[in-house]
C-alpha cells in the first residue's frame, strides 16, 4: 500500500480541531475578558489549520469528504487525535499545562514540516508555525507567572503540568504511517521532535520554579481511534447541531 | 472573598509605518509584558496594527475637566494661530 497522506493530515488536523473546541469551551468562562479573548483567539487560531488539513485529507483519501463531513459524521473511533487535546479543560493551569506541551511540540513538527516534499502540508505548516510561536509564548508565560506566583497559583500549576504529563509521550510515537511517510519527505517522524520539545518545556519549568514531572503511565492510542472517555462527550457537544440539522448554515 | 483588580494600562497603537501612535482603549493585565500580550490579542485581531505600546494608566496625567474652561477657552479667538494666512501654491492643494 503507498503510504497515505491524507491519514496523516487527518491526525495533524485532528488534533487542531479537538484542540479548537477545547479552548471554545473557555468561552465566556476565561478568568477575565483579555484571557477569555486570547484562549479564543488560539483556537480560532487551531480552526483554521484544522479546516485546510481535513479539506486536504477528503481530497487527498479520494472520498470527496468535505471539511465538515470529516468534522461532524466520523464517531469517535474515526478521530485519530492525540489523547492529550482532547482532556478536560480543568482549571486555567490545566488548560495552560496542555497547551504549553501541544503548542511546543506543534511548533517544532511545524518548522520541519514547512519543507515537506508534499506542497499542501508544507503551506499550511510554514503559515500556521507564525501562529504557533505565538501561543508557546502566550502559554509559556502563564506556566511561568503561575508557578512562580503565589503558593496556590504554585501548586496548581505543578498539579496541571503532572496531570497533562502522561499523555505527551502519545505525541512523539512513530508507527508504520509516519515511518514511510517520513521516508519520503513527506511527513515528520514524530520520535526527532522531542529532545527539543523537551528542552523547550523543561526550560520553562526552570523559570517557573516547577518540578519536572516524573515519567511513568503513558497513555497511547488516538492515532488508531483509541480515546480517552472524555472525547465521546465532547464530539456530542461539537457535532449535536450539524447532526440534528443536516447543512445548516448561517 | 475580596479580589484585587489588575491594574489598567492604556494601549496605543500605530496602524502603518509614518503614522504616530494612537490610543485605542484599555485593558486589565497584572505587569507590562502580559499587558502587551493582552494588548496584541484584544486590539491587533484584524491586522490593526504594527506597534503596540501600553503604559500604566496610573502614570498618564490628565487635564481635568473642571479646568476645561481655563485651558482650552482662551484659544478659541486666537484665529492668528492657525496656519491660514499663507498663499498656497498651485499644485500643493492638499497639504
Amino acid at each position: 500500500m503507498n503510504p497515505d497522506p491524507a491519514a496523516y493530515a487527518l491526525r495533524l488536523g485532528d488534533d487542531a480541531l479537538i484542540l479548537s473546541h477545547r479552548l471554545a469551551e473557555w468561552s465566556s468562562r476565561a478568568p477575565v475578558l483579555e484571557e477569555d479573548i486570547a484562549l479564543t483567539n488560539i483556537g480560532l487560531d487551531l480552526l483554521g489549520q484544522a479546516r485546510a488539513l481535513l479539506t486536504y485529507a477528503g481530497e487527498a483519501d479520494g472520498t470527496g469528504r468535505s471539511e465538515d463531513d470529516l468534522a461532524y459524521l466520523r464517531s469517535e473511533g474515526e478521530f485519530t487525535n492525540c489523547q492529550l487535546v482532547e482532556q478536560p479543560n480543568g482549571d486555567f493551569a490545566v488548560t495552560m499545562a496542555r497547551q504549553l506541551f501541544f503548542s511546543a511540540y506543534q511548533l517544532e513538527l511545524y518548522r520541519r514540516l514547512a519543507v515537506s516534499s508534499d506542497p499542501t502540508l508544507a503551506a499550511v505548516a510554514a503559515k500556521a508555525v507564525k501562529e504557533v510561536d505565538y501561543h508557546v509564548d502566550h502559554a509559556a508565560g502563564w506556566v511561568v507567572r503561575l508557578g512562580d506566583g503565589t503558593e496556590e497559583s504554585h501548586r496548581r500549576m505543578q498539579a496541571g503540568i503532572e496531570r497533562m504529563w502522561p499523555f505527551t509521550f502519545e505525541l512523539f510515537e512513530s508507527d508504520e504511517l509516519t515511518g514511510q511517510l517520513g521516508a519520503n519527505g513527506v511527513a515528520v517522524d514524530p520520535a526527532v521532535l522531542r529532545p527539543a520539545w523537551e528542552a523547550c518545556v523543561t526550560a520553562v519549568f526552570t523559570d517557573a520554579t516547577l518540578q519536572r514531572p516524573s515519567d511513568g503511565w503513558r497513555p497511547s492510542g488516538g492515532r488508531r481511534g483509541v480515546h480517552s472517555e472524555h472525547l465521546g462527550f465532547l464530539l456530542a457537544e461539537m457535532q449535536h447541531l450539524h447532526r440534528c440539522h443536516p447543512g445548516a448554515t448561517w | 472573598m475580596s479580589r484585587r483588580e489588575w491594574p489598567l494600562w492604556e494601549v496605543f497603537i500605530r496602524a502603518r509605518r509614518g503614522l504616530a501612535h494612537n490610543h485605542v482603549g484599555s485593558l486589565h493585565a497584572p505587569d507590562a509584558e502580559t499587558a502587551l500580550r493582552h494588548a496584541r490579542d484584544v486590539y491587533t485581531r484584524r491586522q490593526e496594527g504594527v506597534s503596540v505600546w501600553v503604559v500604566p494608566a496610573a502614570a498618564i496625567t490628565a487635564s481635568s475637566p473642571d479646568e476645561k474652561d481655563p485651558f482650552f477657552a482662551p484659544a478659541a479667538d486666537k484665529v492668528y494661530r492657525h496656519p491660514t494666512f499663507y498663499e498656497v501654491p498651485e499644485g500643493a492643494g492638499h497639504l
